[in-house]
């Protein structure tokens, strides 16, 4: 078994009176690709944005490496240098080219030397095919190469763990699948992720373990994906799993 | 037809006196544009703030200069606080004064609608990239702050240029009043000197904002 990389312990978290996520307790070891689903408002995307502290916590507490990650804290920028996420909504910067959207985090906060990020950054372009639009701006591409862009530079930080929030979810289906073939040859390579997808073929596929979310709680975990998928064990799942069939009974 | 009036211009120093009247105008001008950037840029990011006590103190403030007409704001500051505070202002910093008190205000919420524009995923992928908050404003938010905000200020400046033809009410001798003077010192030999030397006012004006605007346009167009 590989080390324990993230600990999630008891946490809480609620706008108000409304509990988002209740006494929700996870552990991702290093090199394991979790994938979180569930129905809309169950809280999935709500436990990434916890992850990566751009939320406040009512309750519990969230362990990278055995330190705590909690917004405001005064570690948590060197503490989100180790956490890459990227969104559903693109999240490039427009005002600055592919490359710069790529070399500006790594120079600025990691304060490493502009040849060897552009080195980096080329290549890992060039993995993704898009070495050629490298002095383009965001808005002269298609949502597919954006999110691929935007994995990109996730991944020139150097991250121990990447969170993914749904990032096919705005995407029209015939960009989806580049995006995902991406994802999925990270995870090969030994990539830890936590990835929040409505893609359920796509889920099957990459997961070592599938954990369904609702209300806010864990309902079932599973560590055996393909069986998760054709039989759930919660009732819950088994309905949530339905709607996305379309056979006739 | 009847002469225009232009040749007054070029009797003696005429031509320059009226440069050096644009040049009052336009020093004006440039003193308060910059004074307004710099506080503008400030009580922006104040406004966006949510202290609700700032938030007041900043909406009576900008519509009080929305309100008021500069010139009342002229005569106030320069007639009025003479006895009322004992100052003694020159005409200039009374006018540099209320155009830096208009412009920080208009820029100030040019900027604040600039900066709450900007998506809050563009705050929240910053961050997530572990860059601390002042380089998120930096590097991510404030340039696009001020793409946003280019063409609308530049708006705000030619105004201010415009504007400063009020000055004069205060005893400033700026392009305008220097017209008037031309004018009436002419008035027997050259009658019709009144078209002449406002057409050229005009004109002198047009050379000022005309290329202004054009570079608000062009960058309008670059940042598209």
């Amino acid at each position: 078994m590989e080390k324990e990389l993230l600990r999630i312990e008891h946490l809480k978290k609620g706008y108000g009176t409304n509990d988002v996520i209740n006494d929700l307790s996870l552990t991702v070891r290093k090199g394991e690709v979790i994938v979180v689903i569930g129905p809309s408002g169950c809280g999935k995307s709500t436990l990434l944005r916890c992850v990566n502290a751009l939320e406040d916590i009512q309750g519990g507490q969230i362990l990278l490496d055995g330190e705590p990650v909690r917004k405001n804290a005064p570690n948590i920028s060197r503490m989100r240098e180790k956490i890459g996420m990227v969104f559903q909504s693109y999240d490039l910067f427009p005002h600055r080219t592919i490359l710069d959207n790529i070399t500006l985090a790594p120079m600025k906060v990691q304060k490493r030397k502009k040849a060897e990020v552009e080195q980096e950054a080329l290549e890992l372009l060039d993995r993704v095919g898009l070495k050629d639009r490298k002095d383009d701006y965001p808005r002269q591409l298609s949502g597919g190469q954006k999110q691929r862009v935007a994995i990109v530079r996730a991944l020139c930080m150097h991250p121990e763990i990447l969170l993914l929030d749904e990032i096919t979810a705005a995407l029209d289906p015939e960009m989806v699948r580049e995006v995902l073939d991406v994802v999925l040859s990270l995870a090969k390579a030994g990539s830890t992720m936590m990835i929040v997808t409505h893609e359920m073929a796509f889920a099957k596929a990459i997961a070592d373990r599938v954990i369904f979310l609702e209300n806010g709680q864990i309902v079932e975990e599973s560590s055996d994906p393909k069986a998760f998928f054709e039989r759930p064990e919660t009732e819950r799942a088994r309905q949530f799993l339905h709607t996305f069939d379309y056979e006739s009974d | 037809m009847q002469s225009l009036g232009i040749d007054v211009l070029l009797r003696g120093t005429n031509f320059l006196r009226l440069l050096s009247g644009l040049w009052v105008a336009v020093r004006i001008s440039l003193i308060s544009v910059a004074i307004s950037i710099a506080f503008g840029i400030v009580m922006g990011m104040l406004m966006t703030s949510k202290n609700r006590i700032l938030q007041v103190i900043f909406r009576i403030y900008l519509e009080i200069v929305r309100i008021m007409p500069q010139m009342v704001l002229l005569f106030i500051v320069y007639f009025g606080t003479t006895r009322v505070f004992g100052w003694n202002l020159s005409s200039e910093k009374a006018a540099v004064i209320v155009f830096s008190f208009w412009g920080t205000a208009e820029m100030g919420d040019l900027v604040r609608g600039a900066l709450i524009s900007i998506p809050k995923i563009q705050y929240e992928s910053a961050r997530a990239l572990g860059m601390k908050e002042k380089d998120v404003y930096l590097y991510v938010i404030l340039p696009q702050t001020i793409r946003r905000m280019i063409p609308l200020s530049i708006n705000l400046i030619t105004r201010m240029i415009k504007t400063t033809s009020l000055v004069m009410m205060i005893g400033m001798v700026e392009v305008l009043k220097v017209g008037q003077q031309i004018i009436e010192a002419n008035r027997r030999t050259s009658p019709n000197a009144a078209f002449g030397v406002f057409a050229v006012v005009f004109i002198l004006y047009f050379l000022i904002c005309w290329p202004i605007s054009r570079l608000s346009v062009w960058l309008e167009k670059r940042w598209a």
